[in-house]
C-alpha cells in the first residue's frame, strides 16, 4: 500500500510565537567542553537577510553515533538529542551551540543535516553543512562529488574565532545546494 | 481601516489579477502531466515566494546516515495539557470549540508512533498572538493558540482548540487566507520532515488563495482539508474534525541498526 502524500505548505510569518523555545539552539550549553557555535545568515535572491526563517539542525555526536534521546524540548544540560532549532533574528542571523559531529559510516565526511523554513518558502528545503579541516575526507564524499565542483563550497561551513559560519542563499548568486531525497 | 497595504511604487494588484495568474498556471499545470503533488516553491501569484525559492532544482541525494533517522520526542518534552489550547487560561477562549484529530501515518500506512506534533493558530477573529500581526481584530486573553502532543501508539493524535478565523494580509488588495492550523510533523527520518497548514471543510476562500493553490493538482491539495466528522463531535462540548497526515518515504525498517 502507498499512500499520497501530505503536501507541505509555508511556515509563514507567525511562527515566533509557537516554535522556538528556551535553549532550542543550544545543542549543548555553550560552555560545555568541546562546544562550537555553527551559525549564519539566511539570505533571499536581492542578497537581503531572511528574518523570519527557521533552520533546524539534526546531527550525530562526536562519536558518530545518532542520537535517539528525548528531551530536545526540556534540555537538561548534558544529554545530547542532536536536534536543535533557531528562528533568524531582524539581520537574518541564527547560530546554535553544539559539538562536531562525528562520521556515521567509514569513510564519510561527517555533516549536519539543515533543514530551512520561511516565510515565502512554500516547502522545506533540506541541505547539509560540512566542517572543514579534513580535505581529503571532503574530496572523497559521494554527495559533494556528485555536484558541480563551483557549487560545492557552498555546503562547506568556514571556520571563524568560536566555530564555523553556515549561510543559507535561498537563490541568485552563489545558491545554497538544496537536497531532494531519493525514494528509498 | 487604515490603508494596509505596504508602501510600493507599484498599486497593489487586484485579487482579480491574482486569480488569472492562478487560472494560467493551474491550466499549463494540467496539461504538463506534471503531478504538482507538492507546492511549487516558484509560484509568482504567492508574491513572497519570488526571491525566496531555489532556482537551481533540487540535488538528487540517496538518504544516508543521520538522513534516515529522527530526533526522538518523549514525555519529557510535552505536557498532555499542552494538547488542549482550550485551558492555558483563566477563562474560556472564544470561539467554536472543536477537537481535531487523526492518525499520522508514513507512506507504507504505518503508524508514526509516539513522535511530535506541534500546532500554532489565530483566533476565532483571525489574530495571532505575534508582534508582527497587525490585523486589528480583537487579541483573545483566554486564547495563545499553540499546541504540542506526542502521537499514540496507534498515531493517532488530538487536539481541542477553536476554530481559527480567516485573516487578511498584504500579498494583494484584499487578500485573505482561509481558515487554517499550521501543524508541524516529524517523522521516523529526517526526509518526512514537514510543515504544512490544515484547512476548513467548504471554506470559500479557497480558491482566492495564492498559498492553498500552490499545490496544483486538486486532489493533492485537497488532502490539506480535514473533513467534519460527528463521531468526533462531543455532544454539548465541541465540534470534531478528522484529518489524517502522511508523510512521504520513511521506509527504513525498524529493525536496521544504527550506522555508527
Ligand atoms: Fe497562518
Amino acid at each position: 500500500m502507498t499512500l499520497p502524500p501530505t503536501p507541505g505548505q509555508t511556515i509563514g510569518p507567525f511562527f515566533g510565537f509557537a516554535l522556538p523555545y528556551a535553549r532550542d539552539s543550544a545543542l549543548v550549553p555553550p560552555t560545555a567542553p568541546g562546544a562550537i557555535r555553527l551559525h549564519g545568515h539566511v539570505y533571499d535572491g536581492a542578497g537581503d537577510p531572511v528574518p523570519d526563517a527557521l533552520v533546524e539542525l539534526w546531527q550525530a555526536g562526536q562519536d558518530g553515533v545518532v542520537p535517539q534521546e528525548p528531551g530536545s524540548l526540556h534540555r537538561d544540560g548534558y544529554t545530547f538529542t542532536g536536534w536543535g532549532r533557531a528562528a533568524t533574528d531582524r539581520a537574518g542571523h541564527y547560530g546554535f551551540s553544539t559539538v562536531a559531529p562525528g562520521a556515521t559510516r567509514d569513510g564519510e565526511a561527517p555533516y549536519l543535516a539543515v533543514t530551512v523554513f520561511a516565510r515565502g518558502l512554500l516547502d522545506r528545503l533540506f541541505t547539509r553543512a560540512y566542517l572543514p579541516g579534513d580535505d581529503g575526507a571532503l574530496a572523497a564524499d559521494p554527495l559533494l562529488a556528485s555536484m558541480p565542483p563551483e557549487r560545492r563550497h557552498t555546503l562547506v561551513a568556514r571556520p571563524d574565532n568560536h566555530g564555523f559560519v553556515f549561510d543559507v542563499r535561498l537563490q541568485g548568486e552563489g545558491e545554497t545546494v538544496f537536497l531532494h531525497h531519493e525514494r528509498h | 481601516m487604515t490603508d494596509t497595504v505596504a508602501s510600493s511604487d507599484a498599486a497593489p494588484p487586484t485579487q482579480a489579477q491574482i486569480t488569472a495568474e492562478i487560472s494560467a498556471i493551474g491550466r499549463e499545470g494540467a496539461g504538463s502531466g506534471e503531478p504538482g503533488q507538492q507546492p511549487r516553491l516558484d509560484y509568482p501569484p504567492y508574491r513572497s515566494s519570488l526571491l525566496r525559492h531555489p532556482t537551481q532544482g533540487l540535488h538528487q541525494v540517496d538518504p544516508e546516515g543521520i538522513d534516515l533517522w529522527a530526533p526522538v520526542f518523549g514525555d519529557r518534552d510535552v505536557d498532555p495539557l499542552e494538547a488542549d489550547l482550550t485551558v492555558q487560561h483563566r477563562g474560556e477562549p472564544i470561539g467554536e470549540r472543536a477537537v481535531v484529530t487523526g492518525r499520522v501515518l508514513d507512506g507504507d500506512g504505518r503508524p508514526v508512533r509516539h513522535q511530535l506534533v506541534e500546532i500554532w493558530q489565530a483566533n476565532a477573529g483571525g489574530r495571532y498572538i505575534h508582534q508582527r500581526d497587525q490585523h486589528p481584530a480583537a487579541i483573545d486573553p483566554n486564547f495563545t493558540g499553540v499546541g504540542r502532543c506526542l502521537t499514540d501508539a496507534d498515531g493517532w493524535y488530538s487536539f481541542t482548540t477553536i476554530k481559527p478565523g480567516p485573516y487578511p494580509w498584504r500579498n494583494h488588495r484584499n487578500a485573505w487566507r482561509p481558515a487554517h492550523i499550521h501543524f508541524s510533523l516529524f517523522g521516523r527520518e529526517l526526509t518526512q520532515r514537514l510543515i504544512t497548514q490544515m484547512y476548513f471543510p467548504g471554506d470559500p476562500l479557497f480558491e482566492l488563495d495564492p498559498i492553498y493553490q500552490a499545490i496544483t493538482d486538486p486532489a493533492a491539495r485537497d488532502r490539506l482539508v480535514a473533513r467534519y466528522d460527528h463521531d468526533v463531535t462531543q455532544p454539548e462540548w465541541a465540534t470534531g474534525y478528522r484529518w489524517d497526515i502522511v508523510l512521504a518515504g520513511g521506509h527504513r525498517t525498524p529493525t536496521e541498526g544504527n550506522g555508527a
